[in-house]
């Protein structure tokens, strides 16, 4: 994973709450068994009309926000389903950010494992992002804050999560620089390794 | 107001005495317990693993170089992408398509290369994930389960932590048999009092996500307790359980007792003789001491709960079944499934009926169906699909002569797999169609595109599978 840096981008917005992982990435898409090619299928129900072609109405598909990194979304947003083709469509695409008054649990766990930073703001904060749809906006997440227009917001991320982020380290390597007290954990916990 | 709702009563359940279930089986699996800088590492017990969320998981191994370390705890089956018709009479399953295929192929090959133990297609043992685990006794108070499935907290019905993780989860725990994790909040909710005629566990669910609303529970592990769960059966507490993550919670537990301890008795993986008697002493210890405090708590009457139909595009727009659409509703949804405000739900024509899944699809619900479906025709305007969770239940169903009962009426009777719930193996409903299901999602599209799904119980279901349009099931009983 590459490190998180500070960047600037323009934001998209998806206001709908409740945004769930079957909007975000169908079923039908689930069927790969590797990682690729999923950003082309992110929000296919609403990003293509009946014949295939690009919903002209649908917010990434305007030109202004092909190149948005930063999505800001409804409240509740990725709920549903553990499928983390949910994080992989999005980064595919070229989402690298989501902001939200709140996002669901699986869905945040697993964007963090995919360098994607799910961002929790207050309803004030995303009342302001939602009513500026194509500004710019700094994410930051060194210093947790967020800058757009005038304001700066400030964020908090999980400790571990964010220093991972920033370092682009796997929680797997973590985990297995553990294994001495996993092997202790067992010979304590499991009376047929005694 | 079915509820009370108590909120902020006490800072955080860590600060409490006495512990919760929760708290106990929390302590037991800590590797090393969570500090400022780095979550806590969560020893599991067992990993349940399927066809769609395990194959990248698998190839991190690959590329690391490292072996699956715990495959004694490790346990697969296909269920998503199988087909729910029977195999030819060569033997051969006609998938949905060549994905379908490779996927239930490469889960195989996977298996194979790293000795972990796999119920596949055709096997007997084979079911739905969540079904199979509790049937083979896997599945048992106070451990620790995880699945790359956000319905594993079925399992919290015996008094397990059992949670849903994305498939970098299901890597780590292959490669460590553990998954770093902070610490969630509590929330007890209490079901108290008799439950009415007619009404059913899934109606108790539906009306407790109807309540706090689809991310009401989000950064909490859920405690059903009261004289209504205690009631329950074991089939009954799963339904309940596995809709926890509808309501955003990381995880439903109930306490486990003797109609826990009855159900896992003799189950193939569990403890015998001795070894039974000092587990069941062990697992007894397993409930919230009084005076624990929860973060959060509601209660509920069971006796003003009565059959429940959705009629939104996510579980929390739910209704009484002889109730109005309320208004004030997300107009979007309502535009999707073709519904108005105060419009009626009873009456409403359904095209489809899907008796099954991982919440619905056992014994005890094929029951309720075969109660209402018993010597009637279903309407026929309508399609009905049941779908056991596995290939036991279809036995069983099959010996209680329920499965005669459900092709007499003109319904189709299926092999087990997890089927129209999100209509992966191509069994789908079509645009526009309304679906009363007894699965666990209405989300758009979920049964296939512009499908309308509405859920309801069992015997909801069966109902509408009789009527041809929404009815009040106690008409039935």
């Amino acid at each position: 994973m590459k490190p998180f840096q500070t960047f600037r981008s323009i934001f998209a917005v998806l206001g709908a709450k409740n945004i769930d992982t079957d909007q975000i990435i169908g079923s039908d898409h689930l069927k790969i068994t590797d990682k690729s090619g999923l950003g082309k299928h992110l929000f296919s129900d609403w990003r293509y009309l009946a014949d295939g072609t690009d919903n002209p109405e649908f917010v990434l598909n305007q030109p202004e926000f092909k190149q948005s990194r930063v999505l800001v979304v409804g409240d509740n947003f990725g709920c549903g389903s553990s499928r983390e083709h949910a994080p992989w469509a999005l980064l595919d695409f070229g989402i690298e950010v989501v902001i939200s008054s709140s996002i669901a649990d699986i869905f945040s766990n697993n964007s963090f494992k995919n360098g994607l930073l799910p961002i929790q703001v207050s309803e004030q904060e995303h009342q302001f992002l939602l009513q500026h749809s194509g500004s710019e906006i700094t994410v930051d997440l060194e210093q947790q804050q967020i800058h757009c227009a005038d304001k700066k917001f400030e964020f908090k991320v999980e400790a571990f999560a964010r220093y991972c982020l920033l370092n682009g380290l796997e929680q797997l390597d973590f985990l297995i620089g553990q294994m001495d007290e996993i092997k202790k954990y067992e010979k304590r916990h499991f009376k047929e390794l005694a | 107001m079915v509820a009370t709702i108590y909120e902020g009563i006490a800072p955080t359940s860590n600060e409490s005495v006495a512990d919760t279930l929760f708290d106990k089986v929390w302590k037991r699996h800590l590797v090393t317990a969570e500090t400022a800088d780095t979550p806590a590492i969560l020893y599991i017990d067992t990993h349940l693993i399927h066809e769609v969320t395990s194959p990248q998981a698998f190839q991190m191994l690959r590329d690391k170089g490292i072996p699956l370390r715990r495959p004694d705890r490790t346990f697969a089956t296909c269920d998503h992408s199988t087909p729910t018709t029977k195999p030819n009479e060569q033997g051969e399953y006609q998938f949905h398509g060549e994905q379908e295929r490779h996927q239930v192929e490469q889960l195989q090959a996977n298996c194979k290369e790293f000795d972990v133990p796999l119920y596949a297609l055709g096997d007997k043992k084979q079911g739905i994930v969540h079904v199979i685990g509790p049937e083979r006794g896997i599945t048992q108070p106070g451990q620790t389960i995880v699945c790359g499935d956000s319905h594993t907290s079925t399992h919290g019905a015996f008094g397990a932590l059992a949670f849903g993780i994305g498939t970098s989860e299901v890597g780590y725990t292959f490669a460590t048999q553990c998954i770093p994790q902070r610490k969630s909040k509590s929330f007890g909710i209490e079901v108290s009092g008799n439950l009415n005629p007619g009404v059913t566990a899934k109606d108790i669910i539906l009306t407790i996500i109807r309540q706090i609303g689809i991310g009401g529970a989000t950064g909490h592990v859920i405690e059903y307790f009261g004289s209504t769960i205690r009631a329950l059966s074991m089939d009954e507490r799963m339904t309940i359980c596995n809709m926890s993550i509808e309501a955003g919670a990381r995880a439903g537990m109930i306490a486990p007792d003797d109609t826990t301890f009855d159900y896992l008795k003799d189950r193939e993986f569990v403890p015998r003789g001795k070894d039974w008697d000092c587990a069941v002493k062990d697992w007894r210890q397993l409930y919230t001491e009084p005076g624990a405090i929860f973060d959060r708590k509601i209660t509920i009457d069971a006796s003003s709960i009565e059959p429940m139909i959705t009629y939104g595009t996510n579980p929390q727009m739910g209704i009484k079944v002889g109730e109005k659409i309320p208004v004030n509703n997300e107009q979007q949804a309502l535009d999707y499934m073709g519904l108005s405000e105060q419009q009626a739900m009873i009456g409403q024509p359904v095209d489809v009926v899907f008796i099954g899944s991982c919440t619905n699809s056992r014994i005890s619900d094929l029951r309720d169906a075969a109660k209402v479906l018993k010597n009637r025709k279903v309407a026929s305007s309508v399609r009905t699909l049941i779908v056991p969770g596995s290939h036991e239940i279809k036995q069983q169903a099959e010996q209680e002569g329920i499965a005669d009962i459900f092709v007499e009426a003109g319904a189709e009777w299926r092999e087990p797999g997890c089927s129209m719930c999100l209509g992966m193996n191509g069994d789908i409903i079509k645009e526009k169609q309304f679906c009363v299901s007894t699965s666990n999602r209405n989300f758009e599209g979920r049964q296939g595109k512009g499908g309308r799904t509405l859920l309801a119980s069992p015997l909801t279901a069966a109902a509408a599978a009789v009527t041809g349009r929404i009815t009040d099931p106690r008409e039935f009983i």
